[in-house]
């Protein structure tokens, strides 16, 4: 066994290109672990996680290439591949005589093309000059970066009103521009719904519920999970309404979003009412309607007809006697609208997104009774790619539930569309036939549309081949999932 | 400022993306085209200040404001007259390149320069005596040309007997100035101080100055920045070939010269010595953009560069917004070839006020123009068409007057702008001479250099101090 530990300055490749390297080199022969991560501090937890001793002064913007193997020759190869791939990361294909070089500032790329919207996410810390510079340059701005301080945010957004351009975000996951999707965002039909979001995984669930029932969206505008709180006052929100309105192919407008603050709430309501269009709230919380009934209502709405979403029986499994609800999501709207229809029934659920104060999972994010964890979060994705793209940590932890024996019921998200994992049902199917095999019943929420690249039904049915419960509506989901625990199902 | 329009919504055909390079694969997955920013962080992390200066509401304003200052500019040559009339310089008192630097800190090309300059006023008899003068402050005082609005080649070394060219713009009301161009090789510009240099120093006062000075009298103030205009379009960039630029000059001047009543012997001597200097124009160069960039001084929040210039110690910036506040950092040695026997161990640090040129637009950032001379600084043709393209990225805009032919005649890339470089990493690229490190030495060669980052986050910093407080 040897081990190898370098630290590189100079060479900066974002996070999910490093986690593609960082695959690749653990795949190789004779190579046991390998992580080529941007030295943030989640991942220097990661490399001490693998027993490596960590230099004193280190940065963000510093490399590290930490690789365990079986012999040295593992080693050269795999030091030598590392350099190879992150050669062929780092740098743009050579150009041909006199091109120009690649722009290096959004104002640059931007300059005499015939972009009209940028996607950004490049790290927090300077994704607001970024989204300055998209704004500067008259484009619709989505900022897809977290970590995003909310005074920026503010200050951001206040910028962009003069400039009569809307600003999607900051960690906005999710948009659709006339038919193209930003972001994590699902292949839908064209038609006459509006949607403005505060939440990505709200909107592409509504999105896909629409979609299901045949009814299209004109435009799916993100505004970011802080936009309607009070610091923010709903700046993007009241544009968003304002565009739509103004857009032709737009009918009815629906706003997807946590319950906001009342005020922010009440000055949205009255900035709606004069739009001369019919606009929704689908507003997540306690006695309100959830994401399912939400978009019922706006397929009413226009006049279409309902029908309830696909729902495929998995196994029941013998279950565990006095287990608990676990639920592991990419997506915190899904995990948020899961522990609302969870505690109803079942009480306390702790979470790292919990419902009430008093119910935070300590920073171990160690199960404790009735648990649900969103992967999503900020704090968990620093310097490390988004669960919706890369599944290993929830995998893991999902085999962990599996060994622990308070673990009753799982309940997973598993989120389809452009940006997301080629295969997230071919990644999980394996740990959830564990966990059938093991008697822990598995439901999933599959979120997605027959015209998204991961092709629905086929990751259905792999879902299904694998024993879980598959359903396409997310509170039907916890629903059943909380039926399962209570009564275990009919047989 | 008025608010613009709502921009409707409609289906992109085109997205502008930063960051994730998988979400820029989502994009073009669906058939739309992703023009992808080749991103990378700073290698220093300023982002506080970068984002307290990127969102300040004046800034956008006053940086067009401050292109179209630049734009406008005129220059023109209206008379050559000694430094003393023209400056006001008295005994004693000297001017040099870049920005302050005392004797103890002054660089070898710096330190000979000076002597030369005092062994030429006759303020002292031989070398030793002018080192202790200067050493000790006995009677000579120096400060930057800058100071003075004027500028100055290399050690820019300018003292009150020298003749200076006066350009005028008249659209903006401001005069600037630049000596006479000594030639290459053991020049006083480049540190030498021997008696040929000296000699040189003194034809130049007694016969030189005095016929440019009649023939420019005798016409129209000369368009210095049409000429420009037209040496970039003939291969000249500005800064290190300014071939076209002499010529174009010299044929303006030639009939006034030779009907200026000056001895014909004298009159041939100063054609031959105009004629035989490939950068005798440079000093024409740097007081038009010298103008230029003066132009866009003192707008407050805009972050563009309004100086580069270097003493062979310290490089130094100033920018728009926080007006002449100097932001300077130790100047990188200049990597190019050499002339003759000497290698990188005689070069000197970057000197000289020429990268005046450079802020202005010419000069290194119009390098794609000057194919001919990339092996002379150590380049080759493919590198100089993307130099100047790269320059794009650091610019608030272009020049339209200075148009570059191979790049579709596209306007030179013109107000480096601090964000722009601080976010980017993108260095000004300068093409210079190189000065010999050791006093007396003259040139050694030719190359490229960029400025130390820490001038454009010192400037950085002090904007976004003045964003604070305004």
């Amino acid at each position: 066994m040897t081990r190898s530990l370098t630290v590189r300055r100079g060479t900066y490749v974002d996070s999910v290109a490093l986690m593609q390297v960082s695959r690749q080199i653990s795949t190789l022969p004779g190579v046991t672990s390998a992580l080529v991560a941007m030295a943030t501090d989640l991942n220097l937890d990661l490399a001490r996680g693998m027993g490596f001793e960590l230099p004193e002064r280190i940065t963000p913007n510093e490399m590290l290439v930490a690789v365990e193997a079986d012999d040295d020759t593992a080693m050269q190869t795999a030091l030598a591949e590392v350099d190879r791939a992150l050669s062929a990361a780092a740098f743009p294909a050579p150009s041909s005589f006199g091109d120009a070089p690649a722009p290096l500032t959004i104002r640059a790329a931007a300059r005499g093309g015939e972009a009209t919207v940028a996607l950004i996410s490049t790290p927090g810390r300077y994704a607001f000059a970024d989204a300055i510079d998209a704004v500067d340059a008259g484009l619709h701005t989505m900022v897809f970066s977290d970590n995003v301080p909310v005074e920026q945010e503010v200050a951001l957004k206040q910028y962009a009103d003069p400039a009569g351009v809307l600003v999607m975000g900051p960690d906005c996951g999710t948009a659709v521009l006339g038919g193209v999707g930003l972001g994590f965002a699902n292949v839908v039909r064209p038609g006459p719904v509006g949607i403005v979001a505060a939440s990505g995984t709200g909107a592409q669930h509504l999105m896909t519920l629409l979609d299901g029932a045949g009814v299209g969206v004109s435009h799916c505008l993100g505004v970011g999970g802080r936009d309607l709180s009070e610091a923010v006052g709903g700046l993007s929100t009241v544009r968003a309404l304002d565009l739509l309105a103004a857009d032709d192919a737009t009918e009815v407008i629906v706003i997807v979003s946590k319950p906001p603050s009342a005020s922010v709430a009440q000055a949205v309501r009255e900035h709606a009412d004069k739009l001369g269009k019919p606009v929704m709230f689908g507003l997540l919380g306690k006695g309100r309607p959830d994401i399912t009934e939400t978009a019922r209502q706006a397929v009413a709405a226009i006049g279409c007809s309902w029908e309830l979403p696909p729902a495929l029986s998995g196994q029941v499994g013998t279950g565990r006697a006095d287990g608990s609800l676990r639920g592991l999501f990419a997506g915190g709207t899904l995990c948020d609208e899961a522990m609302i229809i969870a505690v109803e029934a079942l009480g306390r659920v702790r979470s790292n997104i919990p419902l009430d104060p008093a119910w935070a999972l300590e920073d171990s994010l160690s199960s404790d009774g009735h648990t649900m964890i969103d992967f999503g979060d900020d704090r968990l994705t620093q310097g490390r790619p988004h669960p919706m793209i890369d599944g290993s940590i929830r995998i893991q932890r999902l085999l962990d539930e599996v060994a622990d024996p308070t673990c009753g019921v799982l309940m997973l998200d598993v989120v389809l569309g452009l940006g997301a994992a080629a295969d997230p049902a071919g990644e999980l199917s394996d740990a959830v036939a564990a966990a059938t095999a093991a008697d822990v019943p598995v439901v999933v929420s599959l979120v997605g549309t027959g015209d998204d690249p991961q092709d629905r039904d086929r990751q259905a049915e792999m879902l299904l081949g694998a024993g879980a419960w598959v359903y396409f509506s997310n509170a039907d989901a916890a629903r059943k999932a909380v039926d399962l625990l209570t009564n275990g199902a009919p047989a | 400022m008025n608010a613009a329009p709502l921009v409707p919504l409609t289906t992109p055909s085109a997205v502008v993306t930063a960051g994730a390079s998988l979400l820029a694969d989502a994009v073009a997955q669906q058939g739309v085209t992703a023009a992808r920013v080749d991103w990378h962080p700073p290698a220093e992390d300023h982002a506080d200040a970068v984002a307290a200066v990127m969102g300040d509401p004046r800034r956008r304003q006053a940086n067009a404001q401050a292109l179209e200052a630049m734009l406008s500019a005129e220059a023109t040559l209206v008379d050559v007259r000694p430094a003393s009339e023209a400056l006001g310089l008295e005994r004693g008192q000297l001017l040099h390149a870049g920005p302050p630097v005392d004797w103890e800190r002054a660089s070898g090309p710096m330190r000979g320069a000076l002597i030369g300059a005092v062994l030429f006023e006759g303020l002292a008899d031989d070398p030793d005596e002018a080192e202790k003068m200067l050493a000790t402050g006995d009677g000579v005082s120096w400060e930057p040309c800058h100071h003075r609005g004027a500028v100055g080649p290399m050690a820019g070394v300018v003292s009150p007997s020298m003749w200076m060219f006066e350009l005028r713009d008249e659209a903006h009301d401001a005069t600037s100035w630049c000596s006479l161009n000594e030639g290459l090789g053991k020049v006083l510009r480049y540190g030498a101080y021997g008696s040929e240099v000296i000699e040189r120093l003194r034809w130049m006062t007694a016969v030189l100055g005095p016929i440019l000075r009649t023939a420019v009298r005798a016409g129209d103030p000369i368009d210095v920045k049409g000429i420009i205009a037209q040496m970039v379009q003939m291969g000249d960039e500005g800064h290190n070939r300014n071939r076209a630029g002499t010529l174009m000059f010299l044929r303006e001047v030639l009939p006034a010269m030779i009907d200026s009543g000056h001895p014909s012997k004298d009159v041939a001597e100063a054609v031959r010595f105009v004629s035989g200097n490939d950068h005798f124009f440079l000093n024409l160069g740097m007081p038009a953009c010298k103008l230029q960039t003066a132009a866009a001084a003192g707008i407050a929040g805009s972050s563009v560069v309004t100086v580069m210039a270097r003493n062979g110690t310290d490089f130094g910036i100033q920018v728009s917004g926080t007006g002449d506040q100097w932001f300077t950092a130790p100047a990188n040695t200049p990597e190019g070839l050499f002339l003759g026997s000497y290698g990188p161990d005689d070069a000197n640090p970057d000197i000289g006020d020429s990268a005046i040129t450079e802020t202005a637009g010419i000069g290194g950032f119009a390098m794609a123009t000057a194919p001919a001379i990339v092996r002379f600084v150590g380049g080759s043709v493919p590198d100089a068409l993307a130099t100047s393209q790269r320059m794009y990225g650091i610019t608030v805009g272009e020049n339209p007057a200075f148009a570059i032919p191979i790049l579709e005649f596209r306007g030179a890339p013109t107000g480096i702008d601090v964000t722009a470089v601080v976010r980017s990493g993108v260095l000004p690229q300068i093409n210079t001479g190189m000065a010999g490190r050791v006093a007396g030495t003259g040139q050694v060669g030719a190359g490229l250099v960029t400025p130390p980052m820490g001038c454009f986050t010192g400037a950085i910093g002090a904007l976004a101090s003045a964003v604070a407080t305004a």
